[in-house]
Formats: structure tokens, sequence, C-alpha cells
């Protein structure tokens, strides 16, 4: 169950620059930590995400282990069209977590 | 034998004024949310930003989901919580008829879990119970904190206080010691607050995650080399509702956001 709070302005005027806001859940466990048994808690992080809009990759940014959990990634596109604004956050595992919003442009 | 007496009366008069310095006034009464810096107050403002989001979207999504081996979802008996559940968390801890004792938030999803859904009760801190409990302590954000006038509760409330009171740990403090005779003064590089239990379940920034009440008491307990209660321990619940009787009136803030 993909956890994450995403902040799109629903609407929005032709050529204006607009916030998003997107937050997942995800315990970004560094692999430098030592579990209550002392072994080694094995590295578990969200490695890239990927915003796309409208199927055009805008926005990405690789993470490490410094990152904190929950990681909130913020960055401004500028509104050119109607269309859905897709979220893709992949983890060491290689698996990928998803979520969409619809912006409508005037 | 006269001075004697004189003594011991102003003793007596010294400790008691000891005593009721100790209770925090109404008018002083304030949330943990005040002594905190405009950065972090501003991260539980914002819904967008504040973590503790996460955790109730998991408990609304876990609320319409059926479960149990009588498979049916918490929505199916206690429909829309946004109704249903609102003003609960200011009022628990509340009497549970089944036990005789007073029972959190948390405890009663579990017995209602497994008396209604025949299920097995969530672990405590785990991520499931923690977003339920999040969620329906939600729906009581900005009421103030009214704890349940059940008479019953009072004998259960004064171990709270007693508690609260007690000196404890290889450091010897009591909760009092800190949070009603030095907050707004500094331990170490923190100021120590009031202690008011009306965010929690909490996002940490420490922890990184969401916690109870119950964690974080834990935690103090080992700051003052104390052996901890047991999560979910009778001695927990007396304690959550002595809190909640200090702090009546303040606004419930789930899911707060602190250091």
């Amino acid at each position: 169950m993909a956890r994450a709070l995403i902040n799109v302005p629903e609407t929005a005027r032709r050529g204006e620059i607009v916030q998003v806001r997107a937050m997942i859940a995800h315990p970004m466990e560094t692999g430098y930590r030592m579990g209550t048994n002392g072994a080694n808690i094995p590295r578990d992080i969200i490695r890239r995400f990927i915003c796309a809009y409208d199927g055009e990759e805008v926005f990405s940014a690789e993470l490490f282990p410094a990152v904190s959990a929950n990681p909130f990634i913020a960055f401004t596109l500028v509104a050119t069209t109607s269309g859905t604004i897709t979220f893709a956050w992949t983890d060491d595992a290689g698996e990928t977590q998803t979520a969409s919003a619809e912006i409508a442009v005037s | 034998m006269r001075a004697l007496r004189g003594f011991a009366g102003m003793a007596a008069a010294l400790i008691c004024s000891v005593v009721a310095a100790a209770e925090i006034e109404d008018g002083d009464r304030r949330s943990g949310f005040d002594f905190m810096t405009p950065e972090t107050q501003a991260l539980q403002a914002d819904d967008i930003a504040n973590p503790g989001m996460l955790w109730v979207l998991q408990g609304e999504q876990l609320w319409r989901q059926a479960d149990g081996r009588v498979s049916i979802a918490c929505s199916r008996c206690h429909g829309d919580a946004a109704q249903s559940m609102r003003g609960v968390a200011a009022r628990y801890p509340a009497f549970d008829e089944a036990t005789g004792r007073p029972i959190d938030l948390a405890g009663r999803i579990n017995s209602c879990r497994a008396s209604r859904q025949q299920g097995e009760p969530l672990a405590s801190e785990s991520d499931e119970l923690l977003a339920l409990t999040t969620y329906v302590a939600h729906q009581s954000r900005g009421m103030p904190v009214t704890p349940a006038a059940d008479p019953r509760l009072t004998p259960f409330r004064d171990n709270g206080r007693r508690l609260f009171q007690a000196r404890i740990g290889q450091i010897d403090l009591s909760c009092a010691s800190c949070h009603d005779d030095n907050w707004g003064k500094r331990l170490g590089g923190a100021v120590i607050p009031q202690a008011h239990p009306n965010g929690y379940p909490l996002y940490r920034l420490e922890w990184q995650a969401v916690g109870t009440l119950q964690r974080r008491l834990r935690n103090c307990m080992i700051g003052v080399r104390a052996e901890p209660f047991a999560f979910g321990s009778a001695e927990f619940v007396d304690l959550e509702l002595y809190l909640m009787e200090r702090a009546r009136g303040l606004p419930i803030e789930a899911p707060a956001v602190r250091p």
C-alpha cells in the first residue's frame, strides 16, 4: 500500500509557475545502523524519484542514505497543458511506488 | 517545645507551598506546540508537510478495510469516522466495563478488534495500530481535552498522579520535578515542556516516525535510569488518565509534530 501525500494545484493559467509537493512513507534505512542483536540493519532507501508531466519526465532526483525517513520533495513546474502529473519512487529492492494527480490548465 | 512545634508547622507550611506551587495553574497551561521553533510549528500546521498525515492516510484505508475472522470493517459499525469518532480522543482514556479498568484509545481499538472482528490484536507500536489510532485521534483535532467525568475513574487517576509525582530511577527524579517545577527552562539544549498528551500519537523528528505517548514515557523513564513499564501496562493508562486531566482544555493536535 503506497502511502504518499501529493499536492498539485487543481487549476492553473498557462505559463504559470506552480509548486508541486510530494511526501512518501519510507523508513530510508541507511545501512549504517546496528540492530539490538548487533547485526547490521540492511540498507533500504529510495534511490530515485521521477516526476512526469503529461508523460514527459520533468523532474528527477537521486536520493542517498543521508535523506531523512519519509522524504519530502518540493519543486516548481511551468503549467503548459492540462494533463496528469505522475510520481514514481524506486527503492533498493527495485520496487516502484507511484501516485498521480490531475492539473487543469486554462 | 513550642519552638519545635513552630518549626514543624513552618516545615509543613513549606512543604504545602511547594506542593501547591507544583501543579500548573489554569492560565499557565501551554501545549508543547508553543515551545517549538517556528519551523517545526509550520511543519505541524501544514497538512501536506506534516509527516503524521501519512499515518492518517493509512488509517483511513484500514478503517474501511474488512478484517478478522468475521471480515467486517470498522466503518461497518462506526460509519463515517469524521462523525462517529469526533471528540473520542478528547475524552479518552475511558472506563471499560469488561475489565473494570480504564482503557486507552489503542487498547479500545484492539479490544474492538478481538470482540467484533474476531481478529488477532495488533502489536503495540505496529504501523497498523498507530495508523488506526492516529486516524481516530485526528477526528478530534481542535477540540479541547475534556476528560471523562466517570467517578469510577477517580482511583486510577489518583494512581496516575502518584506515579507522576513519585521519584524513580538512579537519577531520582519524578515527572513533576521537570514538567511541573521547571517547565520553560532548558535541559541540555532542549526546552522542558509541560508534558501534555494532547498531540498523541505524534510524529517525532527524532524517531522519524509516529509514536504513542507510552513510547515517549518510556524514553523519559530510561532517561532517569528507571526500569520502564511495559507497553500496554496498567500504569501507563493510569498516567495517561492523569495527564489528560492535567491538560484539560488544551486543543487536541493529533498528529502533532515534535522535535
